[in-house]
């Protein structure tokens, strides 16, 4: 049902494309972050830092566990995701970064749509999550 | 529920019963039981406490009306032995799940307004990123402080702020019609076709920098302030405020979220059990709402907010 203003009760492509991707990430993430905890727990893959030393950690600031547990902050974790512990920042890295997948998507079309104003904004958003998720503004704890 | 909740609803069971059927993987590195920083307790205690506090905590949420994150911050930094760089880094991880799960339904039926969010979820996420970079920059102590002071705000605002089903708006500003921020919805309960515009944009839009300052320094999601501007300020009725609030989170969260694990705020041990039992705790908390009194759950957790921000202040002052 679309009214002359072009208002419908039915979401609009760009908005259904945007949900059905966010819906498929977040399973998948999900799935993958539940799979690689219960590797983690099991104790299939051993972890970096022994799970009954984790306590020791938790308690310290950021910049402290860093330093104390020698972890380098950033993207650092992808060179240690043959731990089992770190393996689970696959699935938290899908799930943080799907968000960024929807946005690019719908950028095609809305400009197709002629929403070119739309369709900057949601491209100056991806470009905003992109850098946030880089690390160029600061790795490391305080 | 589709089959692909189904799947993850026993996926999520079966992670939960793992350290009861298996205790010897949990044990084995528990048995020493070694007095550390977190008290005399064995270590897989806190996790497992994490989950089933998460749980409780994904009830209230649901019942309250209030988003995870909101609870878990002052609670979980309140009670558990957790440096507050790490509880506030699962936390936005807690805020941004339901808000990744939430999502897609409501953009399907058309409740979350994609033109709403995506100016809003800019500014709100642009400022996220300060507010969390704000946050891991300043000294524990003056975050807790500010954290109790914003939980009892936020008990304030629970308290004292009315909601409009469908606000009036006699007339649609600049700014939203240039942006053709708009729309037509069914309410469900009346099948009536409600058609909606907001105003006041501008202002509302100058909002979110503070929303999204504070979102990121607290690591607390933000539907609680969402929902009052989308609502009472711009104008925009209660369903399609509360569902481009939820859905807002997935994005403003997670700018604040990539911060945070950038500087290396999270720890597995304490984000998986946390999303599994809010996650559970959202699914029985939903089938609940049918036979619950919300207005006394809705008392509950504002006492629990209450409590958690005083206890907040309290170590923040170091009493």
């Amino acid at each position: 049902m679309t009214d002359k203003s072009g208002k419908s009760l039915q979401a609009g492509p760009e908005q259904v494309l945007y949900a059905r991707i966010l819906e498929k990430g977040m399973f998948f993430g999900l799935l993958i972050l539940l799979i690689t905890f219960t590797i983690y727990v099991l104790g299939i893959m051993s972890p970096y830092i022994k799970r009954a030393d984790v306590s020791k950690y938790w308690s310290m600031s950021v910049g402290d566990y860093l330093h104390e547990a020698h972890i380098e902050a950033g993207w650092g974790w992808i060179k240690m995701v043959g731990y089992g512990d770190f393996l689970n920042f696959i699935g938290i890295a899908i799930l943080a970064g799907v968000t960024i997948l929807c946005y690019l998507s719908i950028v095609p079309v809305l400009w197709k749509e002629n929403d070119r104003l739309y369709a900057g904004l949601a491209l100056l958003e991806a470009i905003i999550l992109a850098v946030a998720a880089s690390g160029i503004l600061g790795t490391g704890g305080h | 529920m589709t089959k692909m909740g189904k799947l993850v609803m026993v996926s999520l069971v079966c992670l939960l019963l793992i350290p009861v059927l298996v205790p010897t993987a949990w044990s084995a590195e528990a048995a020493p039981i070694i007095p550390q920083a977190s008290g005399a307790y064995p270590w897989w205690i806190w996790p497992l406490l994490l989950l089933v506090v998460t749980f409780v905590m994904g009830i209230a949420a649901v019942l309250g009306g209030v988003g995870g994150g909101v609870l878990f911050v002052p609670i979980i930094s309140g009670f558990f032995p957790f440096h507050l760089d790490f509880v506030r880094g699962t936390g936005l991880l807690v805020a941004l799940s339901g808000a990744l799960a939430a999502g897609p339904g409501l953009l399907k039926m058309n409740l979350a307004s994609l033109r709403l969010a995506i100016p809003v979820a800019l500014i709100a996420s642009t400022f996220a990123i300060i507010g969390a970079m704000i946050g891991l920059a300043l000294p524990t102590n003056v975050i807790q402080i500010a954290l109790g002071v914003t939980i009892l705000g936020i008990c304030i605002l629970m308290l004292i702020a009315k909601k409009s089903e469908v606000p009036e708006v006699p007339q649609a500003d600049s700014l939203s019609s240039i942006l053709r921020i708009y729309g037509v919805y069914q309410e469900a309960s009346t099948g009536q076709v409600i058609d909606w515009k907001i105003h006041r944009t501008p202002q509302g839009l100058a909002l979110f920098v503070i929303i999204g300052v504070m979102a990121g320094m607290f690591g607390l999601g933000a539907g609680w302030a969402n929902v009052p501007v989308l609502n009472l300020l711009m104008g925009a009725p209660l369903k399609i405020s509360v569902a481009t609030s939820k859905f807002l989170l997935s994005i403003t969260d997670t700018s604040a979220a990539w911060i945070y694990l950038n500087k290396g705020c999270v720890i597995p041990m304490l984000v998986v059990p946390s999303l599994i039992g809010i996650m559970l705790g959202s699914f029985v908390g939903v089938r609940l709402l049918k036979v619950a009194k919300p207005a006394m759950v809705r008392w509950i957790v504002i006492g629990m907010l209450g409590f958690a921000g005083l206890k907040a202040l309290s170590k923040g002052l170091g009493f």
